[in-house]
C-alpha cells in the first residue's frame, strides 16, 4: 500500500503571509507538497489591470519571492514539491520567472511545469459555443454563459468582459507530477484540485474513483484557506493558544481518500473537531453536492473525529461523477468606486458623523457629480450588519469612524469625491481626526460573472519549461 | 433569553452576491434545538435589513450543523459592494447574537 501523502498549504489568498512557506518546511521538512492558493473570485481582474500597465505582470509576482525563500531548503537537500495557481493570467511568464530565480539560486535542476488552458475569454466572447449536453439542469435551459446566480444572458456584459477562466481540475496537475515536475504552476484551477492532483499522481487512483477523489477534495478544501482550519477566523478565536504564530495546516492523506488534518508541532492555534467543522462548511452551498471538476462530493457521509492533539481525522467522503461543464469565473468592467474614512470624537459623535458624510455627498451632487450608489456608514454602531444585532445605542457612542463610499459608471465623479473628504478636517465637527493616510484611491469595480462552459471547449495543457 | 453563541458556533463566507452561514450546535441538545427552531424563515427575517432574498437551509446531521444560503445579502458582493463587509465575514457573528430561548423555558 502506498505511503500517506503529506500536503501543506502556505497561502490562502494573494496577500497571505509571505514567510509561511519557508517556516513550514523548516518546521516540517518531510512534507511531500506545499500548495499555494493566490486566486479569489476577482483576483484575475486585478491581474488584468496590473498586466494592462505592464505586460509581464499577469501573475502573482509575490510567489517568486516565495520560491527564493525556499532555495536554501532545496539546496540543503529538501524534497518538497510545489503546486500553485500563482500563474494567474500568465502561468508561462510565472514559470519563466521561477526558472530565472532558481537558476540564480543554483537550482537549475528543479523541473517546472505549467498548466494552461483555463483562459476561455476567446471562447466566451466568441458567443454561443456548444450548448451543454444532457439533463434537465439549469445549464440545459439557459443560453450559454448565462449568469449562474441570476440567469441573466451574457449579452448584458459581453462588451465589458475583462477575464474568463475555467476552473480546471486535478488531471493536468497530476500529469505534470507524474512526469517529474518539482513545481507546478497553474492559472485558474479549482482550489481543492491543487491537493487532488498530487494524490492522483501518488496513489495512482483512476479518474473515476469518485469516493477517493471526494476524500482528497475534502482534504484540499480543508487546507486551502491556510490557517483558517487551525483556529484562524474561528468563533472561539479569543481562546486560541499563541495567536501570533498560528500554524499553517497540513493534510496527511491516505490511499482510501481519508485524511488527518494537523499542523506543525510547536505552532499556535489548534486543530479540533470544531475548527475542522467550521472550515468544512466555509463557502459551501448544498453540502450534499459540493461540485468540483474532479468529483461531485457529499459532505453528508463525513466522519470527523479527534485523533490526538491537533490531529483530526476526516473520513467517509462519497463522490459521484463531476458535472459535464467546467465552472467559469468571468469578470467585467463595472465602473469605479472609492471609500473615504475619518474618525469623529465627541458627544453626539454618530449624529455628527452622519451629517458630515451627507454634507460631503450633498456638495458633490450640487456640483454636478452623478453617482449610481452612495453609502454613509458609522463604524462602531454595528455598521457591518446594519439593522441587525445592534445592541449599542448610536447616541451613546463617544466615537465613531465615518466611512463614506461612492460608485459611478465613469471615473471623473469618483475622482472628485476623493478630494472632498479632507476638507472636513476644517469644515466638519470639532473632534474630526485621523486624517493621516492621504486621499482615498479610485478603485475600478469588476463585476463577477459565474457561468458554465462545455468541457469540450476547454483544452487543459501541461508543458515543461526547458 | 441567551445569545445563540452560547449554544452554537458558526462560520460565514461569500459566493458572488450570496453568502452562506453554517451554524453548529455545541452539544447534541443544542443541535436538536437548532434543527427545530432555527428555520430558514427565522434566518431570513433576521437578515431582512440587509436585503436578503429567499433563504435556503440544509441540514448536516453528521456535523450537527444547519447551513443557510443567503442570496443578495452583500450589497453587490466582492468588488462591487460599497459596504464595509462586502464579503459577509460578519454574518456568522451577527447570527450568533440572536437572542434565543433554550433550555427550561422552551
Amino acid at each position: 500500500m502506498p505511503s500517506p501523502l503529506k500536503i501543506a498549504n502556505a497561502s490562502a489568498f494573494w496577500g497571505d503571509e509571505p514567510e509561511a512557506a519557508a517556516r513550514l518546511v523548516a518546521q516540517q521538512p518531510d512534507l511531500d507538497y506545499v500548495t499555494f492558493d493566490y486566486l479569489a473570485e476577482v483576483s484575475l481582474s486585478i491581474l488584468a489591470i496590473q498586466r494592462a500597465k505592464d505586460p509581464t505582470a499577469g501573475y502573482a509576482r509575490d510567489f517568486i519571492d516565495v520560491v527564493c525563500s525556499l532555495a536554501p531548503f532545496w539546496l540543503a537537500g529538501g524534497k518538497t514539491r510545489i503546486v500553485t495557481n500563482a500563474g494567474g493570467l500568465d502561468p508561462v511568464a510565472c514559470g519563466h520567472a521561477c526558472r530565472t530565480a532558481l537558476h540564480a539560486a543554483k537550482l537549475p535542476q528543479l523541473k517546472i511545469a505549467v498548466v494552461t488552458g483555463d483562459d476561455v475569454l476567446a471562447q466566451v466572447r466568441g458567443g454561443p459555443g456548444v450548448p451543454p449536453p444532457g439533463g434537465a439542469t439549469r445549464e440545459a435551459h439557459d443560453p450559454p454563459f448565462a449568469n449562474l446566480e441570476t440567469g441573466a444572458p451574457l449579452s448584458a456584459v459581453a462588451e465589458r468582459l475583462v477575464t474568463a477562466n475555467a476552473y480546471l481540475g486535478a488531471a493536468p496537475i497530476a500529469d505534470a507530477l507524474r512526469a517529474g515536475a518539482d513545481l507546478v504552476i497553474t492559472g485558474r484551477v479549482a482550489d481543492p484540485s491543487l491537493t487532488v492532483g498530487p494524490c492522483l499522481a501518488h496513489f495512482g487512483w483512476s479518474g473515476a474513483d469518485y469516493d477517493r477523489l471526494a476524500g482528497a477534495t475534502v482534504a484540499g478544501h480543508l487546507i486551502e484557506c491556510g490557517t483558517q482550519v487551525c483556529g484562524g477566523f474561528s468563533t472561539d478565536w479569543l481562546g486560541l493558544p499563541a495567536p501570533h504564530d498560528i500554524g499553517f495546516p497540513l493534510a496527511e492523506i491516505f490511499d482510501d481518500g481519508s485524511c488527518v488534518i494537523t499542523k506543525p508541532a510547536g505552532t499556535g492555534g489548534v486543530v479540533t473537531v470544531q475548527t475542522v467543522k467550521e472550515q468544512l462548511l466555509y463557502e459551501i452551498g448544498d453540502p450534499g453536492h459540493y461540485l468540483s471538476p474532479d468529483a461531485s462530493v457529499s459532505f453528508l457521509t463525513l466522519r470527523v473525529e479527534q485523533a490526538g492533539r491537533d490531529r483530526v481525522r476526516v473520513s467517509g467522503a462519497t463522490g459521484r461523477a463531476p458535472p459535464s461543464s467546467y465552472k467559469v469565473s468571468a469578470t467585467y468592467r463595472d465602473g469605479y468606486k472609492a471609500h473615504g474614512q475619518l474618525a469623529i470624537f465627541g458627544h453626539d459623535a454618530v449624529k455628527k458623523a452622519r451629517h458630515a458624510g451627507e454634507a460631503v455627498l450633498h456638495r458633490l451632487r450640487a456640483a454636478g457629480c452623478d453617482y449610481r450608489e452612495t453609502l454613509v456608514e458609522c463604524l462602531g454602531t454595528g455598521a457591518s450588519v446594519r439593522g441587525i444585532a445592534s445592541r449599542v445605542s448610536d447616541t451613546h457612542l463617544v466615537e465613531t469612524m465615518l466611512r463614506v463610499s461612492v460608485a459611478a459608471d465613469t471615473k471623473e465623479p469618483v475622482e472628485r469625491f476623493t478630494k472632498a473628504i479632507a476638507p472636513l478636517v476644517t469644515s466638519g465637527p470639532q473632534g474630526v481626526t485621523g486624517y493621516a493616510t492621504g486621499r482615498p484611491k479610485v478603485l475600478p469595480i469588476f463585476g463577477y460573472w459565474p457561468c458554465l462552459i462545455d468541457r469540450r471547449l476547454v483544452k487543459p495543457t501541461t508543458r515543461f519549461l526547458s | 433569553m441567551i445569545p445563540l453563541r452560547e449554544i452554537a458556533f458558526a462560520r460565514s463566507g461569500d459566493k458572488g452576491n450570496s453568502a452562506n452561514v453554517a451554524v453548529f450546535g455545541r452539544t447534541p441538545a443544542a443541535y436538536a434545538w437548532l434543527r427545530e427552531h432555527l428555520t430558514a424563515a427565522v434566518v431570513e427575517e433576521y437578515f431582512r435589513p440587509l436585503g436578503v432574498g429567499t433563504v435556503t437551509r440544509y441540514e448536516v446531521p453528521n456535523l450537527e450543523a444547519v447551513n443557510f444560503i443567503l442570496p443578495h445579502v452583500l450589497g453587490g458582493g466582492g468588488s462591487r459592494s460599497l459596504r464595509i463587509d462586502a464579503q459577509g465575514k460578519a454574518l456568522g457573528m451577527a447570527l450568533l447574537e440572536m437572542p434565543v430561548e433554550f433550555g427550561q423555558s422552551k
